[in-house]
């Protein structure tokens, strides 16, 4: 039995998800390859090499394979998949693009957003905006799956010296091209990766109103995070939304504030270490999962909590 | 061009979800039943390729048994020109979803396919990627904004850190994000107009699809329920609290 793991890059730096699906894939038990399909990646190869469990990198470094297009990148992971008796990639935005297809392609269901492992074929996934936990059995020759990364620790990033064994790319789909990106630039950690997330909700009454919530995540180190709601309202971008439709977060202390606590919005932060919640509003029910709840206006609240860090 | 919708019947989202006593499935017996979200997103944004004059027809389609035709004709009475609803039982996976619309696609070839990115009962993300593979179509998931320009299509995707603009070779499949747009309520006279609408009832037989189980369903939970913990007073005692106590600052 052999586990194929697709890492997540930006073609120079092996990104954190892929340290988690590892771990998945080392609970699961077996040969762990990893996939590095990108442009001039090389030194995510040899970052992927290093990485604890992995016994063999598979680099290829390829134009075609640059933005991660799903049209080229399922035909390359189906074909270097085939052999495999499980495929995993982390449940971000390029894995839930990519591996359904990748599934369709070997004629076999894709889990999505596991949690943990049962066994070699049965595994646990939030169903129902995480209200139900599925036991799910996997009846198909090859699993493929994409995993959540809250639900494992991330392995070792150093340590490894697995082999780089370089592949070629497969002929292209010719299906879709690039045009452009718009990246937030931000000093401020990854809210996924971060160790303490300030997030805002509709209490903030307007954009301009977030930069209290920086202010106070600068202090803190902490990355910001925005609840369905500020960003239906207009507030920030959706690339900050914690949430079951948006990213899943699990930090060390998340600060929840002027966020009522939709279940959505819980299903993306309930697994965090410590919650704390302001809101003036004391009947809110992001305090019945808070540790630490200051009924308080965040106005005044926000300000005070930075001054006193 | 002709753009086929496919959405789905879900528990309405307002619906606080039970999992059934021994613990076999979530328990839906006698809930409110409506339209995905995200797939009356992709409605709305169909309806408005037609109003824009680049749709020339929208035909939506659901697989489910007959109780989702009550989902078609909300389609129909958001704009959608006519329904066909695959019969089948409840919940089939995303993979025999995926099969049975590859073959209305093949029966209709539409220019365009327009899903919601997941349904919020699975929470599966799967379909239209699926579909995609199947039928050889390009994607564009996630989707902020579609501009369909001189035969070839702009989709701007929400991703991890920001948007990404890819430019997608027709036919395509497109399933939709939050931002997309904001759907409009159904007007009353446009309900009443929605029942006249032609609706098709199909098998998976009728479409020559074999459906077969790939995962089987062992269990479901309720998630171990987080204890709420205390108020504090001040600003001061939650700092030391964080300090002291929690120690995570």
């Amino acid at each position: 039995m052999a586990i194929l793991v697709i890492a997540e890059h930006d073609n120079s730096t092996l990104k954190g998800a892929t340290l988690n699906t590892l771990a998945a894939a080392t609970q699961i038990g077996g040969d762990i390859h990893l996939l590095v399909a990108g442009s001039g990646c090389r030194a995510v190869a040899e970052q992927g090499a290093a990485a604890a469990g992995v016994s063999k990198v598979l680099c290829v470094d390829a134009e075609l394979y640059r933005h991660q297009l799903a049209e080229d990148l399922a035909l390359l992971v189906a074909e270097c998949g085939r052999d495999y008796s499980h495929i995993l990639a982390p449940a971000t935005t390029n894995g839930k693009n990519l591996m359904p297809r990748v599934a369709a392609l070997l004629d076999v269901a894709q889990l999505s957003d596991i949690i943990a492992v049962e066994s070699a074929d049965t595994f646990r996934r939030p169903i129902y905006a995480g209200n139900a936990i599925a036991t799910v059995q996997s009846l198909d020759p090859i699993k493929v799956i994409t995993v959540r990364g809250t639900g494992f620790d991330p392995v070792a990033a150093g340590g490894g010296s697995a082999e780089i064994v370089t592949l070629s790319a497969v002929p292209a789909a010719g299906l879709s091209s690039f045009v452009s990106e718009q990246v937030a630039e931000s000093e401020r950690p990854e809210l996924t990766a971060a160790r303490v997330v300030v997030s805002g909700g509709r209490g903030l009454g307007n954009g301009e109103n977030f930069a209290l919530l920086e202010k106070l995540a600068d202090k803190l180190g902490a990355a910001v995070g925005a609840s369905r709601a500020a960003v239906d309202a207009g507030f920030v971008p959706n690339d900050m939304q914690v949430g079951q439709t948006g990213k899943i977060v699990a930090p060390e202390l998340y600060i929840a504030v002027g966020i009522s606590g939709a279940i959505q919005h819980l299903a993306g932060m309930k697994d965090s270490k410590v919650i704390v919640a302001i809101n003036k509003d004391e009947e809110a029910p992001i305090f019945q999962v808070a540790d630490y709840g200051l009924v308080a206006d965040l106005f005044s609240a926000v300000p005070e909590l930075e001054q006193k860090l | 061009m002709k753009v086929l919708v496919a959405v789905k019947r879900v528990i309405d989202y307002n619906v606080k979800v039970r999992v059934k006593s021994d613990n076999t499935d979530v328990d839906l017996a006698n809930v409110k039943m409506a339209l995905n979200p995200f797939c009356e997103i992709a409605v709305e944004e169909a309806v408005r390729l037609k109003e824009a004059g680049v749709a020339t027809e929208v035909v939506v389609v659901s697989v489910g048994p007959k109780a989702c035709q009550e989902q078609i004709r909300t389609a129909l009475a958001l704009g959608a020109d006519r329904g066909i609803q695959i019969d089948t039982e409840a919940m089939p996976e995303s993979l025999s979803v995926a099969k049975l619309l590859a073959k209305v696609v093949e029966q209709e070839q539409p220019g365009l396919v327009i899903l919601g990115k997941q349904s919020i009962d699975s929470d599966n993300n799967q379909t239209g990627q699926m579909l995609a593979a199947l039928t050889g179509m390009s994607q564009g998931t996630f989707a902020s904004r579609v501009q369909v320009i001189d035969g070839s299509l702009n989709v701007t995707r929400e991703v991890d850190g920001g948007l990404q603009t890819l430019a997608l070779k027709l036919p395509a499949v497109i399933t939709t994000d939050l931002r997309l747009n904001e759907p409009r309520y159904a007007k009353l006279p446009d309900i009443m107009k929605a029942k006249k609408k032609p609706l098709d009832v199909k098998t998976p037989a009728d479409l020559g699809v074999e459906l077969r189980d790939h995962t089987k369903l062992l269990k479901v939970e309720t998630p171990p329920v987080r204890q709420a913990g205390i108020k504090v007073a001040s600003v001061d005692e939650l700092v030391e609290k964080l300090k002291s106590e929690a120690k995570v600052i």
